[in-house]
């Protein structure tokens, strides 16, 4: 008895350290000054996956992930850490895609892939915070849903039964539900367990075709190794065009997506009339005895 | 047919703030474009709610009353919402960005295949050109939120689907009693006709819901801290302060994820929302977030020892000191002065 559990990821750009340049100077977001990292919640989801496959020996877990050739990062991070396999969706046909055009592009791959128990990932992604892929995937492939997991408690394997500790406004509730579902994953749930070193060993030099196509991304002229590739066929990332996974292009990227973003504004304060003061006794001092008299304070 | 409607979340029988702050501003929209205001309740044992949601201008009321509606769970909401809109053909759905809004909101706006946006921090009605299509738009719903870690704002328009779907955080929008007596139509509909009896296989099994500890949405003073606090003892100090002035303790996101302040106490896009008479931001550089939770404020205080913090600009005074010097003179000269 296992499971097949997937698990969906996304490389993003880190906008929680973002620097002073991470703006041009025409008010552009500049997507090159911000590192691209693995979407922290959906590390959250993978750790929730590797604990399952620890306690039902036999599991497999497969990530999946969206986005441009370098997103091949994410597959190799997750197998450091005790993935076994996963796939690249990549073509240009993606870009541009909101929410929906990203669910229906996961759910085509996931349909691909072919017989689950679990669909994890994280609950939202630190670019754009919507939350809205998970709950779309689990629509599109008719599956039910739990969102905000913090921890999954149980998986009764004979009985289809999954049991699980979720967040809600002001509380916790305990869900159990069918297999196969979808569940989006807490921060508040444990955090991912480091790279393995042996693991590290054993894939770093597991590449997608266009990262090996484009040796100058790892500071090599030439690709390293390339009988390698052969002789290990787990070093080979699956990469998967819209072709590959039977996608109807109307529905993907941007002539897929219902929203369209009209305006975008960089963003500048507007300045009001401000005093400035020194943190000198006198000007403290000063400050509190102007707000007590104008009893802003009491 | 073509309305504005408004999800209510409830627990029990008590409709959400968040669900009542969003009929106020969906009232506001509908008087614009001169259609009608429809509320969704589901839940159980409801007979009475509709009076909690009719003062805020609502025209028809659409109640779900069944066993199994409450506590919510993702099919069963989302059941009701698909089928009543292919009925009802809204052109507008509003509902909180609460955990409930964005576990149903996605799913609903996937199987209509409508356009979804989170967390809106503005939402309008406005004109839309797509020059390459060469088509002009009347009337959308400009739905307005921070983006991109919040380094831009954007405005977000549904052109070609309907309904358009926004959800939006509470405190976000002023919640507003239209008319005490207000009338509207109550519709009981029969709840097996929209959800089928396989909807119910999730099951909530244990529950636990707290009152809040604090009450930070309704302070009218606010001390907030950042990142530039640098340590948990430093909002001790921060703490002491609130204490005196009789003031709610907030954080930045950065002080919250740096774990200096718990994640409840958060104020910005992500967090709560507050309109206190005075904010006294410390250590706070002013991500747009975080600015866009506490930029109604009466008053504006920042201490900062970064002259050049986007806070200072929205700020009414700017103190250019550290933290660790300015808080203990405030603290010392308030009770100096106040007695």
């Amino acid at each position: 008895m296992s499971l097949r559990i997937i698990v969906l990821a996304k490389q993003v750009p880190d906008t929680r350290n973002v620097g002073k340049d991470a703006m041009t100077a025409e008010g552009t977001v500049n997507r090159a000054a911000l590192p691209a990292i693995f979407n922290p919640e959906d590390l959250n989801a993978l750790e929730q996956a590797l604990r399952l496959k620890e306690s039902h020996p036999g599991s497999t877990v497969t990530l999946l992930t969206m986005g441009p050739g370098r997103a091949a990062e994410i597959i190799r991070e997750g197998l450091y850490r005790g993935a076994d396999g996963g796939y690249l969706l990549t073509d240009r046909a993606f870009a541009g895609a909101d929410t929906l055009a990203t669910s229906y592009a996961l759910a085509t791959a996931i349909k691909k892939i072919g017989a689950y128990d679990i669909i994890l990932g994280g609950r939202q992604a630190i670019d754009g915070d919507t939350a809205q892929v998970g709950p779309q995937v689990a629509e599109k492939l008719g599956l039910p849903q739990i969102t905000y997991t913090e921890e999954i408690l149980k998986v009764d394997e004979e009985a289809r039964r999954i049991t699980a500790k979720r967040h809600i406004d002001g509380g916790v509730e305990t869900v159990e539900g069918p297999l196969p579902i979808l569940l989006t994953v807490n921060g508040s749930a444990a955090p991912c367990r480091p790279r393995n070193a042996k693991l590290v060993m054993k894939y770093k030099r597991a590449m997608g075709a266009q990262e090996k196509a484009a040796p100058a991304c790892h500071g090599e002229k030439t690709l390293a190794y390339p009988e390698l590739y052969e002789q290990r066929p787990y070093l080979n990332i699956q990469e998967w065009s819209v072709k590959d996974v039977e996608g109807d292009l109307q529905q993907c990227g941007l002539s897929g997506s219902p929203t369209k973003v009209k305006a975008v504004q960089n963003i500048v304060f507007q300045a009001k009339e401000s005093k400035t003061l020194t943190g000198s006794d006198q000007d403290v001092e000063a400050l509190i005895v102007e707000l007590l008299a104008n009893h802003t304070i009491g | 047919m073509n309305n504005v409607f408004v999800y209510c979340e409830l627990e029990g029988t008590k409709v959400a703030d968040v669900s009542l702050e969003l009929l106020t501003k969906g009232r506001k929209l509908a008087n614009q474009l001169n259609c009608q205001l429809e509320a969704i309740l589901a839940g159980e044992h409801l007979a009475g709610v509709e009076a909690q949601v009719l003062p805020y201008g609502v025209d028809r009321v659409h109640v779900f009353d069944a066993p199994g509606l409450f506590p919510y769970t993702s099919l069963p909401h989302a059941d009701i919402l698909i089928n009543l809109f292919k009925e009802e053909q809204p052109q507008i759905c509003l509902m909180g960005a609460t955990v409930i809004g964005r576990d149903l909101g996605p799913r609903v706006s996937s199987a209509l295949t409508s356009g979804l946006t989170a967390d809106c921090t503005a939402l309008e009605i406005g004109s839309h050109e797509d020059k390459k299509a060469g088509k002009s738009y009347e009337n959308l719903l400009y739905q307005i939120r921070p983006a991109f870690g919040g380094n831009i704002v954007a405005t977000i328009v549904n052109p070609e689907h309907r309904p358009q779907m926004a959800t939006v955080r509470e405190g976000v929008m002023k919640k507003e009693v239209l008319d005490p007596n207000y009338q509207g139509e109550v519709i009981c509909h029969e709840v097996a006709k929209y959800v089928p009896e396989t909807d119910f296989v999730v099951k909530v099994i244990d529950r636990h819901v707290e009152q809040a500890k604090h009450n930070l949405k309704g302070a009218p003073i606010v001390v907030a801290g950042g990142y530039g606090m640098g340590s948990k003892e430093g909002f001790d100090m921060l703490f002491e302060l609130a204490k005196e002035l009789h003031a709610e303790v907030g954080a930045s996101r950065a002080a919250v994820d740096a774990g200096f302040c718990e994640h409840d106490r958060q104020i910005g896009q992500t967090g709560v929302t507050v309109r206190p008479k005075l904010y006294i931001a410390c250590g706070i550089s002013g991500q747009i977030q975080h600015i866009a939770g506490m930029q109604d404020a009466g008053i504006i205080i920042s201490v900062n020892n970064d002259p050049n913090a986007p806070i200072n600009t929205i700020a009414d005074y700017v103190i250019n000191g550290s933290v660790e010097e300015v808080i203990p003179k405030m603290i010392k000269y308030y009770k100096k002065n106040s007695k």
